[in-house]
């Protein structure tokens, strides 16, 4: 799925990253536990958290990943956009809880990966 | 060929920029035109491996050694050393303090994780003296 279509389907606003919403993205993960994403994740572009802080764009950054959605209304603050912006990691934010926002987005066709 | 031989500080006064060396780290690695996924790994264990520098050992160094077939990579510090190195190796045996399980760390996950994506890993830690990882990740 495109990530404008990722964008469309949890009803999120994109905080940066316009430049990349037509690139392709197959696989997510969610979770608020950087820890658990560096160790169980593996060739996933998405991850959903509610966690805010610059370590969540690090982590992305170390994964590779191409997009982070924000859950529960939560915002990224300045420093994390800068980040993200260093990075070309596209950041989006929804109103949507944690579940619902992946279940959404499986029932249209993004999956998990297991791990190493 | 020479090994490329890189050395980093990592500071402990602010949590926001742990992970700064590692990014450093895995962007001059990327650039070498090394394979994404050798890559990855190096970026997650040195990564885990800083977190755990700033959270338990007031900082310390890390030094890189890039050989064609092989990455080396040292983690320093003069923190206070692993009382018991078999517990720490366990996943989710953690001591870190509330304030860092906060920010998404502390799940216990660092020295295995580190062990997960490296090839060849040797701890050597003293106790009030400091501890020195020493990663291999072949190419």
């Amino acid at each position: 799925m495109k990530i404008k279509e990722l964008i469309s389907i949890v009803d999120g606003e994109i905080v940066y990253g316009e430049d990349f919403v037509e690139n392709d993205v197959f696989s997510a993960c969610g979770s608020d536990m950087m820890s658990d994403v560096l160790a169980f994740v593996k060739e996933q572009a998405v991850m959903l958290t509610g966690l805010v802080n610059p370590q969540v764009v690090r982590t992305a950054e170390m994964m590779d990943m191409k997009c982070i959605v924000f859950v529960r209304g939560k915002r990224p603050d300045l420093s994390m956009i800068n980040l993200a912006e260093e990075r070309d990691i596209v950041l989006v934010c929804t109103n949507l809880e944690m579940f619902t926002a992946c279940g959404k987005l499986y029932e249209n066709g993004l999956r998990g990966a297991s791990g190493k | 060929m020479e090994p490329i031989r890189m050395k980093y500080e990592v500071r402990s006064d602010d949590f926001s920029v742990a992970g700064e060396a590692s990014g450093k780290i895995k962007r001059t690695l990327k650039d070498l035109g090394l394979d994404a996924s050798v890559v990855r790994n190096v970026a997650i264990a040195v990564y885990e491996g800083e977190i755990n520098m700033v959270i338990h050992a007031n900082g310390g160094y890390i030094e890189v050694e890039i050989n064609p077939d092989k990455i080396k990579i040292v983690l320093k510090d003069s923190g206070p050393g692993i009382p018991d190195v078999e517990k720490a190796m366990q996943a989710g045996f953690s001591t870190a303090p509330e304030n860092i399980r906060a920010l998404g760390f502390g799940a216990g996950m660092g020295l295995p994780n580190i062990k997960k994506y490296s090839d060849e890993m040797y701890i050597d830690t003293e106790l009030g003296v400091g501890t020195t990882i020493t990663l291999g990740f072949n190419i």
